[in-house]
């Protein structure tokens, strides 16, 4: 058994009772064992979500970019994968970071959204790789699709530099109805803690569904094979297109 | 790349098809941006006008360079021309870029007369913003309009795939442009316009190595 294939199956193993875990932990340190921070009351424990979801999608977001550097590089449909599932995963997180943020800032600043550099930057990223996908979706068809998708990742990802400076100068431009943001005020040790468990949880969460992911695209593109070599096969095309066809609708999930 | 980049003007001189279709669209949505505003606040929106009339008429033409090449069934041909595939991609974005130019000097006469803004004083640095912006907007529109020329619903997918990627390009040139359309001088303008000249570079070579990977069949 080759040595990747074994890593795979210990976090197959690992991964969801551990996510499990953590998760119960991270709900029993965020709501009971951190104390409610002064000023902002228990508003400010989403932010034990908030932040570490934004983590999560820039992971997501770089393993993209490198994993779609990497395809380009060395054509292996592997790499295409990762970077497909890792946009999948980072958009979710990406997404959440987006619907927390709003639900905090209206008590706290008074307003679901401002352009604040940092917001600005964010709504950009999910909309870039919301395009991703849309193209990976449009050209299901396309041979090709992997390679426009990992160019689309690649120039996305040298030209995010670009964005933060140019949002960052037109902000300073504007009056901004913000001062200053701080962040969550970790005064005390046990918001720390807290912080530190949600972050384990979330980085064990995305691994599983990075790991959810790529299988499905793996099988798919198996079961894509798998009809490719049928049709080839004429005589006995019938049974195996049966087969595969079984297969996508007894649930499996992965033709998404 | 200088045979191809001859070649399409030419055949743009001779049918004048991309570059009439263009100035028209240009007038038609300055037209509507017109009627649509507010006489009193247009003179301040005239930079934004500028940029978002210039890139949505953009998006409908830069995918000509390639369309053209496809329905003649010239692509294969182009392709297998003895040249460096990034020289393809150079010769089309300069072509697009050229066209453009036509379009962008006709809005940016009308926008004054509609809009009624004088000339800038620091009319050559208004000029290099234009240009700038015109290069970021042509590089990347024509990397990703040989990616959407190749897929169904073209249409759509070209101004997705260009329009967040593009942020740089619309911020800075609309700064700019509002920075030099009001008096301020080319120092004041100086962030934005290196900012704008960096994106340019980095996109042009980005496109002119990466091509390559887009047309592999």
């Amino acid at each position: 058994m080759p040595i990747h294939s074994r890593i795979a199956a210990l976090a197959d193993r690992v991964l969801p009772p551990a996510t499990v875990l953590a998760m119960l932990a991270a709900l029993w340190a965020v709501f009971l064992y951190a104390p409610n921070e002064r000023m902002q009351g228990p508003v400010q424990r989403i932010f034990y979500f908030h932040v570490n979801a934004a983590w999560s999608a820039f992971i997501g977001f770089a393993v993209a970019a490198g994993a779609s550097a990497l395809f380009l590089w060395r054509g292996r449909a592997s790499y295409d994968r990762l970077a497909q599932a890792a946009v999948e995963v980072g958009m979710l997180f990406c997404t959440m970071v987006l619907v927390t943020g709003p639900i905090w800032a209206r008590p706290i600043w008074g307003t679901w959204w401002t352009w604040d550099p940092r917001l600005t930057m964010t709504m950009i990223l999910w909309t870039i790789y919301a395009v991703y996908l849309v193209l990976r979706s449009m050209g299901r068809d396309d041979p090709q699709i992997a390679r426009y998708a990992a160019v689309l990742a690649v120039v996305g990802l040298l030209d995010v530099p670009l964005i933060m400076v140019s949002v960052r100068l037109w902000r300073g431009m504007h009056p901004s109805v913000l001062a200053s943001r701080e962040g969550p005020g970790l005064a005390d040790p046990r918001m720390v803690m807290a912080l530190l468990v949600a972050f384990l949880t979330f980085d064990l969460l995305f691994l599983w569904l990075l790991r959810l992911r790529y299988e499905g695209l793996r099988l798919r593109d198996e079961l894509r094979d798998l009809d490719a070599l049928s049709a080839e096969r004429s005589g006995s095309a019938a049974g195996a297109s049966g087969l595969s066809e079984a297969l996508r609708g007894g649930g499996l999930g992965v033709h998404a | 790349m200088w045979s191809i980049l001859q070649k399409d003007l030419r055949l743009e001189l001779r049918t004048k098809e991309a570059l009439s279709g263009l100035v028209v669209l240009v007038v038609l949505i300055l037209l509507t941006f017109t009627f649509a505003l507010d006489p009193e606040g247009a003179t301040a929106a005239g930079p934004a006008v500028l940029w978002v009339t210039l890139i949505f008429a953009g998006l409908l033409s830069v995918q000509r360079a390639f369309l053209i090449e496809r329905e003649n069934g010239s692509w294969y041909g182009l392709l297998l021309c003895p040249v460096d595939r990034g020289a393809i991609f150079i010769a089309k974005m300069v072509g697009n870029i050229i066209v453009l130019a036509v379009a962008q000097t006709v809005l940016v006469v009308l926008l004054m007369l509609f809009f009624g803004i004088a000339p800038p004083p620091a009319l050559v640095a208004f000029l290099l913003a234009n240009a700038l912006g015109l290069i970021g907007f042509s590089a990347l529109a024509t990397l990703f309009a040989a990616i959407s020329v190749r897929l169904r619903a073209r249409e759509m997918l070209l101004p997705l795939l260009v329009l967040p990627l593009l942020v740089p390009v619309i911020i800075c040139a609309v700064e700019a442009s509002r920075i030099l359309l009001t008096g301020g001088s080319a120092t004041s303008a100086g962030v934005w316009l290196r900012v704008l000249a960096t994106f340019d570079v980095i996109i042009t070579v980005t496109g002119w190595l990466i091509f390559e990977q887009l047309v592999l069949e």
